[in-house]
């Protein structure tokens, strides 16, 4: 019989089996080999820990201001010393991480839903309705998200529920691209072809195959917009827009900081600063993992 | 002496799960003026020969062994010996003319730069030559043409351009690697044409890489077969082609889809002699009505001045149980009108009838029921299978469409008979389609198309991307799955040997037009029209004598036709 007689000739495929069989698995093992996606991970890991775990075992009140502690420099009773109205300053990195974090993330995860899904209907529908969808976001993207932010900041005040939808809705721009062109890709594979010519419903084709293989970008979209976020956390707060006194951010600490540093009190912005520049950094590198990880092509 | 002696070559690719012997032991020279053809099937590791002569292997790879170009050793020499070498010494035609080429830099500049490379040459001087070269590799107006950026060119002149840069240092050795695979067997057999005369005129020895036996027939002195990373036989290509040796090479040889073509001089039959009245109606319109029936169909895409007009008053009709081939070269809208018939692209005018229905006037439900009767094949094995699901779920996927109240105990039965339809183990059922060979991807394809038991299958070049041997399992399976369920089958394909087996009737397609149709034995053996005699002679079959007979016939004729 010819399937025996003619052994199908082992291109690079069979040849190089690999070890683990499930796409996931083969990722973790790629992200695991990636040093410093992992030194990342951990520090994220570690921060998270710090803002939400250390509050309990480094108690301090920010709330009520000490003038009697105020401006002390690090020391056995505050590791970090005190600001200016003798807030803690390790208690008040660990106080306004959580805010930093909490904005950084819900914000970063709110523009990559919100581009996933103008992104996917724009790719998916094609046409003009795609052309009006991204006219809109060159157009978004035209205007600087500064403007529109201190635009806002100057109307209303918001707490961190308004933030993170402020911030969500100016960064979502650059993910939605981002997935058009995924979905743009996908829609002509000959899988979803044949599911269209045989008569799949549009729900299937996206549900089924669009989505389950645009997750790695939006995984890493997403872990780049959070980053992104948190910058932009900072940025926002180091302007005095952020949220409002006596609750704070790694940006509104830099900013209550900046004039005590020129008296010599590092401590003010020196852990603030260096607690951004490492999370900022650390979200880049778990991004820059995941999308080695993610690309099976690529290897 | 010889100018290219590869003595016990080996290349080791490290890669993330371990190190991979690619080539191991290959000997071989290629004398001056010869053509030495190294062939063999994906993954043979025939390109990696060629790489690796050339010092061009990727930074993972080791080379073990001897690679002697012109007296210089290439394994193991240093980069800038290397450079010296490439270009001037030996040179290499790669088997993409697109990329190839910069976008960006007219050609004759492309040329000049290679020329200037190597020399002490005036930038004049060069130019100059470089429209010489063009001129040599037959670009009419070769000054004009020199001017030219890369996408103003058609891909054989592309190639032309590509071979041009080659030779632009009269080098002792070519490579080339699948130059006419990326192009029609028209522009296939001008650039062989051109090959072997530069290689005549000049003594250049040539180490040709491809996977095509009539390539090998058209062009090859001696034969290398190669087979896992080896050399299995080697010899002239009479020899090798004809007389074979080492089973694999016979295995490979008997795979190879040969063209039956009319003898020399025979005349076509009389009308009246042609075989059952009834079937030979060109269009096939015999009584009972097609399964899908494209009348007067145009397709154009874009608007106004850049307006394609892909499809143009086409007529297709396939009957239950038959098979119709649509063959025809690149930009002749075969593809188009497959997926005309699919649904999937709606014509600009004319009919579409999928099973005695409008496709385009039903709606909901019966549209739904029409477009279960479909099944679909498509070309890329990579691209046709959801690399996110398991070859079960693959196949599942139409039951789940069409079939949604089916209990999941019929599912896995019905998948597993697919299996066996298909001559798949049902083991294969839970696996990830990134674990299967591109043979065993196409009839997990064939298996999806299946399942619903269809009336009609459409198939888009379904073996273009695979090997011949496994090329021919997958034709096999098809035909013996036609005969049983007697599903009618409409085959798009640019190989014409492999539509002479297969299909009953064939449509033969240019530039969006029909030249000509009818049934296979009369259309293929006896052209009617200029169109598909000269398609049919540029097709190199893969045997020396008879292709050096069929050569000679077609440069008559295309003497002829310019006198």
């Amino acid at each position: 019989m010819t399937a025996q007689l003619a052994p199908e000739a082992p291109g690079a495929a069979s040849l190089v089996q690999p070890v683990a069989s499930t796409g996931w698995r083969l990722a973790v093992r790629r992200f695991r080999h990636n040093t410093l996606a992992v030194i990342g991970l951990v520090v994220i890991v570690v921060i998270v820990l710090f803002c939400f775990v250390g509050p309990f075992l480094y108690p301090t009140d920010q709330t009520h201001t000490q003038l009697s502690q105020a401006n002390l420099g690090p020391g056995a009773a505050h590791w970090l010393g005190t600001d200016a109205v003798g807030h803690d300053v390790l208690g008040r990195l660990m106080f306004g991480g959580k805010v930093s974090l909490m904005v950084g993330i819900a914000a970063g995860i709110l523009a990559t839903v919100v581009g996933t899904l103008w992104g996917s209907v724009a790719g998916y529908v094609g046409g003009w309705v795609d052309a009006v969808m991204m006219r809109v976001v060159d157009a978004g993207i035209a205007i600087p998200a500064l403007f529109i932010l201190l635009v806002i900041s100057a109307i209303t005040t918001p707490g961190v529920g308004g933030l993170i939808v402020i911030l969500g809705f100016v960064s979502w721009l650059v993910p939605s691209r981002l997935i058009r062109a995924e979905t743009l890709t996908l829609k002509n594979r000959d899988y979803v072809l044949t599911l269209r010519a045989i008569g799949g419903s549009h729900a299937r084709a996206i549900g089924k195959h669009l989505l389950p293989n645009s997750v790695s970008t939006i995984v890493v979209a997403a872990t780049f917009q959070v980053a992104d976020a948190i910058l932009l956390v900072a940025y926002v707060s180091y302007l005095g827009l952020g949220v409002q006194a006596p609750a704070t951010d790694w940006g509104g600490m830099l900013s209550a900081g900046l004039t005590a540093a020129y008296s010599g009190r590092w401590w003010l912005i020196v852990p603030p600063g260096l607690a951004v520049i490492l999370v900022v950094c650390a979200f880049n590198a778990v991004g820059d993992g995941l999308r080695d990880a993610f690309d099976v092509r690529g290897r | 002496m010889s100018i290219l002696t590869t003595t016990d070559l080996g290349v080791a690719f490290s890669t993330e799960s371990g190190t991979v012997d690619a080539v191991r032991g290959v000997s071989l020279h290629v004398e001056p003026g010869e053509t030495l053809a190294l062939v063999g099937e994906s993954g043979s590791g025939k390109s990696t020969v060629a790489l690796a002569a050339m010092g061009l292997l990727s930074g993972n790879a080791t080379a073990r062994g001897s690679a002697v170009v012109d007296g210089h050793e290439v394994v193991g020499a240093p980069e800038t010996a290397l450079r010296r070498l490439r270009g001037s010494t030996v040179s290499m035609v790669f088997q993409e003319p697109a990329t190839a080429l910069d976008p960006l830099t007219r050609v004759g500049a492309q040329i000049a730069e290679v020329i200037r490379n190597h020399g002490d040459v005036s930038a004049s001087d060069a130019a100059a030559r470089a429209v010489d070269l063009l001129d040599r590799v037959g670009i009419p107006s070769p000054a004009q043409r020199a001017k030219a950026f890369p996408f103003q060119l058609s891909g054989g002149q592309r190639q032309r351009v590509v071979i041009a840069m080659a030779i632009a240092n009269s080098p002792k050795l070519l490579i080339a690697d699948e130059p006419t695979t990326a192009l029609d067997v028209t522009v296939q057999a001008e650039i062989l044409e051109l090959l072997r005369r530069l290689a005549a005129d000049t003594g250049t020895g040539v180490l040709l890489v491809t996977h095509n036996m009539g390539v090998v027939a058209d062009f090859a002195d001696r034969v290398a077969v190669m087979l896992q990373g080896e050399i299995v036989e080697t010899g002239g290509v009479e020899d090798v082609l004809l007389r074979p040796q080492h089973d694999y090479t016979k295995r490979l040889l008997a795979a190879v889809p040969r063209l039956a073509v009319a003898p020399a001089g025979a005349a076509a039959p009389v009308a009246s002699v042609a075989p059952v009245a009834s079937v030979d109606v060109p269009d096939g319109r015999h009584g009972a009505a097609p399964v899908v029936d494209l009348r007067d169909v145009s397709v154009t895409f874009g608007r106004g001045a850049r307006a394609v007009h892909a499809l143009q008053g086409i007529d297709i009709a396939v009957h239950a149980g038959e098979t119709v081939g649509l063959v025809g070269e690149s930009g002749s809208g075969k593809s188009t009108a497959a997926r005309v018939a699919l649904g999937l692209v709606k014509p600009t005018s004319g009919s579409v009838q999928l099973f005695g229905s409008d496709l385009r006037t039903a709606r909901g439900r019966d549209r739904r029921a029409l477009r279960s009767g479909i099944g679909v094949v498509l070309q890329d094995p990579v691209a046709s299978l959801d690399a996110r699901m398991s070859v079960a779920e693959c196949i599942a996927e139409p039951l789940a469409v069409h079939r949604r109240g089916m209990s999941s105990a019929d599912r896995r039965t019905r998948i597993d008979e697919v299996l066996d339809a298909v001559r798949l183990p049902r083991t294969l059922a839970s696996r990830a389609p990134r674990e299967l060979s591109g043979g065993q991807r196409q009839r997990v394809s064939l298996a999806r198309a299946l399942v619903l038991s269809p009336r009609l299958l459409v198939a888009d070049e379904p073996t273009s991307a695979l090997d011949v041997s496994v090329q021919e399992t997958v034709l096999e399976v098809l035909r013996e799955l036609q005969d049983d369920l007697g599903f009618a089958c409409l085959f798009v394909s640019h190989d014409l040997a492999v539509v002479q087996q297969f299909a009953e009737r064939v449509v033969v397609m240019r530039q969006g037009v029909i030249e000509e149709q009818g049934t296979t034995d009369t259309t293929l053996l006896h052209p009617t029209t200029d169109y598909t005699r000269r398609l049919l002679a540029a097709v190199p079959v893969p045997d020396p004598v008879l292709q050096r007979q069929r050569r000679a016939e077609r440069l008559a004729t295309l003497a002829a036709v310019d006198a």
